[in-house]
């Protein structure tokens, strides 16, 4: 006898459907297509020539025998032994509930009614998770004694500290690449000496703060999540809870003022090291002296412009803070949730602070800084 | 099924780790289509066995064979780890899927449909097929996991310590499950156990493992006679006694 499972039909025994071969899942695209093409049953299933029967192919029988015509499965089922039967028996009561249904939504509309659902909650949760630091940050300045000193130099030192090399290299290498682009291109109109405003406005108002707000984003936005999250996590949080703490005062707190702390010096800094490499690319690539530069830069940029750079600073801080710190307390159980919401953090936080970027362009600009 | 055959030979097997010798010319038979329980001390090594059995880890000597089997290898086996092992990332539906997908090609409909029965099979809802491991209670998450070592209908089962941080009622449905399963399906079953009940409820024959060697090997009754210094201990302890008096 052969292993090949098949299954006919025999018109002079009253339409029982033959079966034979291995019904296992090891046949099962074959055991599949014999039960696409078979002709619907009409009279019992012959079993007596199945050498091998597994829950794959049990089910597949169990199949055959709701499509057709009714019957219990002692009826339907013919020349099966004893432990073929028994799992037949067993496969009979189960999957009953029929396909399944209610899921007939379009696609799309689900996946926009999602992201709405999801816009609305994420708001909601900024809104909510910026109440509890305002709350907790009441608190402490009521009882100072309350205030998580270490740890906020601690966060402090990580985020701002250990920063500043990578911080100052980039901001350094952004400088230098606007100077020489502007001296390359401003030199046809024999303009090369406006590239020091150029830089000198682009820098403070703008780049500075900007570049070194998406590098905290992605450094230490990013550290904030995956923190938080992998302590909700091992229940870490909820332990702090029953002890009476607060978390967002003992966790959160802390890490969002050392961002506020943090990233208005580190944009200082940022902003310096673009401005010494756009000198030194002027001076090496331009041919401009360096005492020359510093007057330029001293008649063309005014402590306003300074100002409107660094003031944003502290508000993109609060921003990263607070978008890290919801999607952290997002994350569920398993570790993939705590990848997507280390990821979603970094994306929401640089998108938010390039949209508050856009809005206190459009506030200096009215009010005429 | 249950003729004789063997279907785990173990031979003088030894396995340790650097100068640490765990298990020490250890032999055990285990009959096919019976459902075999090993009790042994907290790190006396049970484990270590059933993962030398599994192939994770290497046995220094000693012979592993499946005399029952083609060639003498295992076809297919399911393992049901001690914490469920649930790929976190797939929900059970997918978990009991996943084993499936990779040995045949179904078509979605149909495993949809395999998945559906398994997990019915344990005694879950198809509700609960779309729950991921996070959300599982303790008892779902084993129910689960033993879904997806049933996926492929293997003939040998290993379970490391089914009932464990279930409650009383919830080990005794498990218990209850393990052997109507084994009866329809009728698989071998080699079952790491502290669980004195489960011993008694579903185990054909209990082996208990002491200093690396299997110490008594018999039904359960004829264990409990064993002078076997650890075994008498184990059985006839305090907390063995409590069970003996509320019965």
């Amino acid at each position: 006898m052969t292993d090949e499972p098949g299954l006919i039909m025999n018109e002079q025994k009253s339409n029982a459907l033959l079966a034979r071969g291995a019904w296992t899942v090891a046949h099962v695209e074959r055991l599949e297509h014999l039960c696409a093409v078979s002709p619907k049953r009409q009279g019992p299933i012959d079993l007596s020539g199945v050498t091998a029967l597994d829950t794959v192919g049990a089910w597949l029988f169990e199949k055959l025998a709701r499509g057709g015509a009714a019957g219990t499965s002692e009826s339907v089922f013919v020349g099966a032994s004893a432990s073929y039967a028994s799992l037949l028996r067993e496969v009979h009561e189960l999957n009953r509930a029929g396909l399944t249904e209610g899921r007939q939504e379009h696609p799309l509309i689900d996946r926009l009614k999602k992201i709405a659902q999801d816009l609305v909650a994420d708001s909601a949760a900024f809104l909510r998770m910026l109440g509890a630091v305002s709350i907790a940050l009441g608190r402490v300045l009521r009882q100072p004694r309350a205030f998580r000193l270490t740890s906020t130099v601690y966060q402090l030192g990580r985020v701002g500290w250990q920063a500043i090399p990578i911080m100052a290299l980039i901001t350094f290498l952004i400088g230098a690449i606007i100077a020489q682009q502007g001296i390359f291109h401003f030199r046809k109109f024999g303009a090369d000496s406006y590239v020091v405003d150029m830089v000198g406005i682009l820098v403070l108002r703008e780049i500075g703060v900007l570049i070194v707000a998406i590098m905290v984003a992605g450094r230490s936005g990013s550290a904030y999540t995956a923190e938080l999250g992998s302590m909700k996590m091992r229940e870490e949080i909820d332990a702090l809870s029953t002890m009476g703490l607060d978390p967002v005062s003992v966790l959160i707190l802390p890490r969002v003022l050392a961002l506020i702390v943090a990233l208005p010096i580190l944009a200082f800094l940022g902003s310096m090291a673009a401005l010494y490499g756009g000198g030194l690319v002027a001076w090496l690539y331009g041919g401009m002296s360096p005492a020359i530069f510093i007057a330029r830069l001293r008649d063309a940029v005014s402590i306003t412009h300074f100002e409107v750079g660094i003031l944003k600073a502290p508000f993109m801080a609060v921003v990263i803070g607070l978008v890290a710190a919801c999607e952290g307390l997002k994350v569920k159980g398993s570790a993939e949730s705590l990848g997507q919401q280390t990821t979603a953090s970094v994306v929401k936080s640089i998108f938010l602070v390039i949209v508050l970027d856009g809005l206190f362009a459009v506030f200096f600009a009215s009010i005429g800084m | 099924m249950a003729g004789g055959r063997i279907a785990i030979h173990v031979e003088d097997l030894v396995v340790g780790f650097s100068d640490h010798v765990v298990i020490d010319g250890l032999s055990l038979d285990v009959r096919e289509g019976e459902i075999l329980g090993l009790v042994g001390a907290s790190g006396g090594g049970k484990s270590v066995l059933l993962r030398t059995l599994i192939e994770l880890l290497p046995k220094r000597s000693g012979r592993i064979g499946f005399p029952a089997f083609a060639n003498g290898k295992v076809a297919s086996r399911g393992v049901l780890f001690q914490q469920g092992a649930l790929f976190s990332a797939l929900n059970a539906r997918q978990n009991v899927q996943f084993p499936l997908r990779e040995a045949a090609h179904l078509s979605p409909e149909l495993l949809d449909e395999i998945a559906n029965v398994k997990l019915e099979m344990v005694g879950l809802s198809r509700e609960d097929g779309d729950k991921f491991p996070a959300e599982l209670s303790g008892g779902m998450t084993k129910r689960v996991a033993l879904a997806r070592a049933l996926a492929l209908d293997p003939a040998l089962l290993f379970l490391d310590e089914p009932t464990s941080g279930l409650d009383p009622i919830a080990a005794g449905e498990f218990d209850a499950l393990i052997k109507t399963l084994q009866r329809t399906l009728g698989f071998t079953v080699f079952m790491i156990t502290h669980d004195l009940n489960t011993l008694a409820a579903v185990c054909d024959r209990v082996a208990a493992l002491a200093d690396g060697k299997i110490a008594a090997l018999g039904p359960l009754p004829e264990v409990l006679k064993s002078d076997h210094p650890w075994v008498r201990a184990y059985f006839h302890g305090v907390r063995a006694q409590m069970l003996h008096l509320g019965a």
